[in-house]
């Protein structure tokens, strides 16, 4: 007998690693609408199966518990049984011996008394309070709904004109999404239980980058009614695009010199071209839009007079006033808004950075774009502090890696303290307080504190504060309710109160997404178009490709490249390349085409009008 | 064209077309259970699976179509295991007791799986229990889960054809079944009964309330005077239960067959019907003259399926109904005391018995205002679909088929042409036009001067028509099945439209496909043949006005004087707002 011997796992073990990467996969793909108490089940049962079995509470509780939830689900239990199985769940919490005990009781204990209804509901009814409602992940968690699975099958199948004109049925902006949407479109992606999530955004882009018609739809008959559009981003052009095809004269006031909002003045060239804004803000106008930049309604023109030339008015100024951070020396020469920074850029007041060391705070993508942005201004290095981890930043990771690539460092785990300046004001150093990450919050992250270290001292010229942006809500205070700096209107973006103003987009929601400003502008053009007594449909006669019976085997995610770092830093050039059409083709066929196979042939698989 | 290779035979058909439609245009039969065409192409069943050379799964036949040079096979090994277990695992879940089913020998998952010859099920059966399985026995809908296969046929016939969404999956995961939308029973749902659920399930977990027995207790009765009134429409299709064709088993037989069953005197809903043309008639060119039809239309009121479904609906346009009661409860109103009088027998000894092609009927008898004769009970006392009717005749080894034709009773069973088109979409409207024509003019049309309004017209859910009587058009539309009427309705809320006179019945095709008529489990949607056997016994009817038909005129000169008086108000027309409409329990 050998004294001690190298461990290798056998056969089994390796098949048994393997399910769990399908489990969690499967778990992450998830559809909305489940039974929770049937789903706390299954994981009660994989808990249970993970017991070693030494412990009562554990081998014997979590038994007991699962016949328990057996019976609520069968609707055999009483009232009584929920109260035994909180009893039960309790004590097994109090008295397991480790995590596989206590942690799968907790869960237990979470469900009853987070969904107690749905429990309740079982017993006495016989049924769940929860359905399948949304049976294609992707539409369902598109805030626009844009009907992927069509527009994948038609880049599938080479017909790039198709897609695109499908997309726009929900989204005039197909191509910017292509570049820089967020893509909650791939969180729950089905193909996930195959491999993983099939790269939407890219094959959005690569439609876009490939289509090459670009005569919008007809519009309807002329309404005779006027809508005035307050901001000229993503959420006030997607309104005005809907409602122009829907016949009614569409006017935009925007008060930036051009059009495109925070897509112009707050994304970076080397994420999304110009030219590429452009083109789809020129496909929108060309349906007829009037357009005034330069105007700033509340300043040049009074609202009230500006609310009555129009049959309704759709406010969607967005969010672009800055946050300040509240600290010693933030007013100090050296220290910028990255709001500011980005839209002096986009008007063409390039600062330069050339031998400056800079300091960004804040963990968005905002702050990643004026990192990336100070490297390209020639700073010599660029330093980002967050006061959180780097896996708690908000900013996409992808993001972050592609702004570490580039040189940005980030110091986690220091929150700003003050700004130290010379004698002549100028910034001469960023302090910090070194923080210990902590217990979780109620937002269920854990909270970061000062930790028993002392301030610590980044020596840098340039401070840009990045920590979030507010809304120019004051020249509408008159007319409309502001609570805590937003536009309050309602779900169907009507603002209470008022006889046709309407307002949604950042101004409403706070800083969010493009594809939010989206929505909320084909929301509003839909609700804007009831008011005045019509009820257009906005509709594709596109007809979508019927499905390949076979899905491709396993097989892996086609990731956008970036261009060599060396070749991005020293301009604003696009960094990230598109598909090729191989790649494009094999991306396009890992779809599992939800809206044919599973429930979306039933219900809820495609919506050919709104 | 698409060249496909099914079996080794060559096929070629047009693109689009399903491998299963491919294959049926060559007489190759591909089983499913869950499939209907147009209306449920959702491949839950698995049973219709194919082999197709070069793919890598069993491929569904109903809803994928054939692409060029497919090689499919239809019985494989392969095909068969997989159709056979799909059959046994649904079978597992299913409350086989074939023996104590309404659609024994109808039944699609019965014939699938004696086809397929299954003998045993090596599953273990798995039936819900308890609430799972409670279903209310006072609400003339019957669900019976343990019988649903979750075909979700139920579901869409809702959605698609009637826009009410009644029914809907429920729940998630294993325990998915199907049940009242929006966690609603049943009794306080918006459900119009029209029965098409019923009719669109292919097993027996849908069906009726069975008030059989009440009938035969009635019949059996010493102390009762049953007098029993057939609707237009069941003489179309009782015999479709027998496996005859439509019309083919006449209304002088069921006379007969009724009679052998005990009925003390047997009628014709047919004269109601002609009664309710006086009636509505009237009341439409009241309404008409007094302005009231201006900007809204008068509704026909004789589908209680429809009235149910406009109150749940719409019911700020209750008021826009005619007041005229059904054709079964004018029937009813009249029996218990008209007729009474005529027989010299109490009404409270008369047991009024209602054959209707219709479930809503059974709701309709118990409405408030009803009972017509205090202590007389309701006016119709007891309904019956189509299907009770021959579920009864077969009980008792009726011959369908060699019975002999007996005449109506008199006065009640005299009946119109214009009467017996009641139970066809736009035979109301005809019938009432034809009247119409007569008490404006003073002279009768031609008998078919109005059957326009039976086809044609704009296909946007609903056809219209107009008509000149004496100098005033009348602008009339008329269309079947509930999302038509909510089509039609919402365009003339929009002002898209306008009528004067427009009449809806809530099942496709009117009362000749109505939820309580036969299901012989061939997926055929029957309501134009069963329209064309009444259109033709109208054509050969001696004769073709209501107003002529002389039980009508005795009735309006003996005892209601004329139509809309004040006697024929109270007992022939009736309050649409004393009811609640989901009804509140």
């Amino acid at each position: 007998m050998s004294r001690l011997s190298i461990e290798t796992p056998g056969r089994a073990q390796t098949v048994v690693e393997g399910l769990y990467r399908d489990v969690e996969h499967r778990i992450s793909a998830s559809p909305p609408g489940l039974c929770p108490v049937d789903m706390a089940l299954s994981f009660l049962r994989l808990c249970h199966a993970q017991t070693c079995g030494k412990c009562v509470p554990c081998r014997i509780g979590l038994g007991q518990l699962t016949t328990l939830l057996e019976e609520v689900l069968d609707s055999t239990a009483s009232l009584e049984t929920i109260d035994l199985i909180e009893k039960t769940a309790r004590v097994i919490q109090d008295t397991a011996d480790c995590a596989i005990g206590y942690e799968a009781a907790r869960m237990v204990l979470q469900g009853v008394q987070g969904f107690r209804d749905d429990y309740i509901s079982h017993v006495e009814h016989g049924r769940c309070l929860f359905g399948l409602n949304q049976p294609v992940p992707c539409v369902a968690l598109c805030p626009a709904g844009v009907d992927i699975p069509g527009y994948i099958a038609l880049a599938r199948a080479g017909r790039y004109n198709d897609a695109a004109r499908l997309i726009r049925k929900d989204n005039p902006f197909p191509t910017v999404c292509g570049y820089v949407c967020e893509h909650p479109c791939e969180a729950r992606c089905r193909r996930r239980m195959v491999d993983d999530a099939v790269n939407i955004c890219g094959i959005k882009r690569f439609v876009c980058d490939h289509a090459t018609d670009w005569t919008p739809p007809p519009c309807a008959e002329p309404t005779g009614k006027t809508v005035g559009v307050i901001g000229g981003g993503p959420c006030g052009l997607s309104a005005a695009y809907f409602l122009s095809l829907m016949g009614h004269k569409v006017v935009v006031y925007d008060q930036r010199p051009k059009l495109g909002g925070m897509l112009r003045y707050g994304i970076p060239d080397y994420r999304l071209p110009p030219e590429k804004l452009d083109a789809d803000i020129e496909f929108i106008l060309s349906t007829g839009i009037e357009v005034h930049t330069g105007v700033a309604i509340g300043k040049d023109i009074p609202f009230s007079e500006f609310e009555n030339r129009f049959d309704a008015v759709y406010i969607a100024i967005g969010a672009h006033n800055d946050k300040k951070i509240g600290i010693e020396g933030e007013d100090s020469e050296g220290v910028y808004s990255a709001v500011q920074l980005l839209r002096d850029i986009g008007e063409g007041r390039v600062p330069d950075f050339r031998g400056k060391r800079v300091c960004v705070i804040g963990g968005g993508n905002v702050s990643m774009d004026a990192a990336r942005t100070s490297i390209r201004l020639g700073a010599e290095s660029v330093t980002c502090v967050y006061r959180r981890r780097i896996e708690d930043m908000t900013a996409l990771m992808e993001e972050i890696e592609d702004a570490q690539s580039e040189g940005c460092q980030i110091l986690p785990l220091q929150a700003p303290d003050h700004v130290e300046a010379d004698e002549n004001g100028r910034v001469t150093a960023l302090w910090t307080r070194p923080q210990i990450i902590g217990a979780y919050g109620s937002d269920g992250r854990p909270r970061p504190r000062d930790a028993a270290s002392p301030l610590f001292r980044i020596e840098c010229d340039i401070v840009v504060v990045a920590i979030g942006q507010s809304i120019d809500s004051q020249p509408f205070e008159q007319v409309t309710p502001v609570v805590r700096g937003k536009i309050q209107a309602e779900s169907d973006a009507f603002v209470p109160n008022t006889p046709h103003v309407f307002a949604g987009g950042d101004a409403v929601t706070g800083p969010a997404t493009v594809i939010r400003a989206v929505a909320a502008g084909k929301v509003a053009a839909a609700n804007i178009d009831t008011h005045l007594g019509f009820h257009h449909l906005i509709e594709s006669d596109v007809d979508i490709p019927a499905p390949h019976l076979t899905n491709s085997p396993a097989c892996g995610r086609v990731e956008l490249r970036n261009r060599p770092v060396d070749e991005c830093l020293s301009s604003f050039e696009l960094v990230k390349c598109g598909m090729t059409e191989e790649e494009a083709q094999q991306e396009t066929s890992r779809c599992l085409r939800c809206d044919h196979f599973g429930y979306g042939i039933f219900k809820g698989g495609r919506s050919n009008k709104w | 064209m698409v060249n496909v290779l099914i079996n080794d035979v060559p096929v070629s058909v047009p693109e689009g077309t399903t491998i299963m439609d491919a294959a049926a245009s060559v007489g190759i039969e591909i089983p499913n259970l869950c499939y209907l065409k147009d209306l449920n192409e959702i491949s839950a069943c698995r049973v219709c699976c194919v082999e197709i050379e070069g793919e890598g799964k069993l491929v569904p036949s109903c809803n994928n179509v054939v692409a060029e040079g497919m090689v499919i096979h239809t019985n494989t090994p392969r095909v068969r295991e997989a159709r056979r277990t799909n059959v046994e695992l649904i079978l597992s879940q299913h409350d086989n007791k074939c023996a104590t089913c309404t659609r024994s020998g109808t039944c699609h998952l019965q014939k699938v799986a004696n086809d397929l010859g299954v003998l045993t099920v090596p599953y273990p059966a798995d039936l819900a229990k308890g609430k799972k399985a409670f279903w209310t026995t006072t609400f003339p809908l019957y669900r019976d889960t343990n019988k649903c296969i979750k075909c979700m046929r139920c579901v869409q016939v809702c959605d698609k054809i009637q826009s009410l969404s009644v029914w809907d999956v429920s729940g998630s995961g294993s325990r998915t079944t199907i049940d009242v939308s929006g966690n609603r029973v049943i009794k306080e749902s918006d459900c119009s009964l029209c029965g098409q659920c019923i009719t669109h399930c292919p097993t027996g977990a849908l069906r009726e309330r069975d008030d059989t027995a009440g009938a035969f207790a009635a019949l059996a009765s010493p102390d009762k005077v049953t007098v029993v009134q057939i609707a237009p429409a069941v003489r179309t299709a009782w015999g479709e239960a027998f496996g005859l064709e439509s019309g083919a088993a006449t209304v002088g037989q069921l006379v007969t067959a009724l009679r052998q069953m005990g009925a003390s005197y047997v009628y014709d809903t047919t004269f109601s019907a002609d009664l309710t043309i006086m009636e509505e008639g009237t009341e439409l060119l009241h309404r008409l003259q007094a302005g009231d039809l201006d900007k809204q239309p008068m509704f026909t009121s004789c589908c209680p399926g429809w009235v149910r479904f406009l109150k749940s609906q719409y019911p700020e346009m209750t008021g826009r109904l005619s007041t005229a009661k059904s054709p079964q409860q004018m029937f009813g109103a009249v029996a218990k005391t008209w007729l009474a009088q005529r027989l010299g027998v109490d009404p409270k000894d008369i047991f009024s018995i209602s054959i209707m092609p219709c479930v809503a009927k059974k709701a309709e008898r118990e409405l408030p205002g009803m009972q017509s004769v205090p202590g007389a009970g309701d006016d119709v006392d007891l309904v019956l679909t189509t299907r009770e009717l021959a579920r009864m005749a077969r009980a008792e080894q009726i011959d369908v088929p060699h019975l002999a034709e007996s005449p109506f009773d008199s006065p009640l069973g005299d009946g119109t042409g214009a009467g017996v088109i009641f139970g066809a979409t736009g035979g109301v409207m005809e019938a009432a036009l034809r009247s119409a024509y007569f008490l404006t003019t003073g002279q009768n049309p031609p008998a078919d001067a109005f059957r326009e309004v039976r086809a044609g017209g704009p296909d946007r859910g609903w056809r219209e028509a107009s008509f000149d009587l004496a100098g005033t058009t009348l602008h009339c539309a008329v269309t079947s099945g509930l999302a038509n009427a909510r089509r039609l309705i919402q365009a003339i809320r929009r002002g898209e439209v306008k009528y004067e006179f427009v009449e809806i019945m809530a099942c496709p095709g009117g009362c000749a496909g109505g939820g309580g008529q036969p299901v012989d489990g061939s997926d055929r949607e029957k309501a134009g043949s069963r329209g064309a056997v009444l259109y033709e016994l109208d054509q050969q009817a001696a004769q073709r006005f209501s107003h002529e038909n002389p039980a009508v005129q005795a009735l309006y000169q003996e005892y209601l004087d004329e139509p809309c008086s004040e006697k024929s108000e109270h007992l022939l027309h009736c309050d649409h707002f004393a009811w609640q409409m989901p009804q509140k329990h």
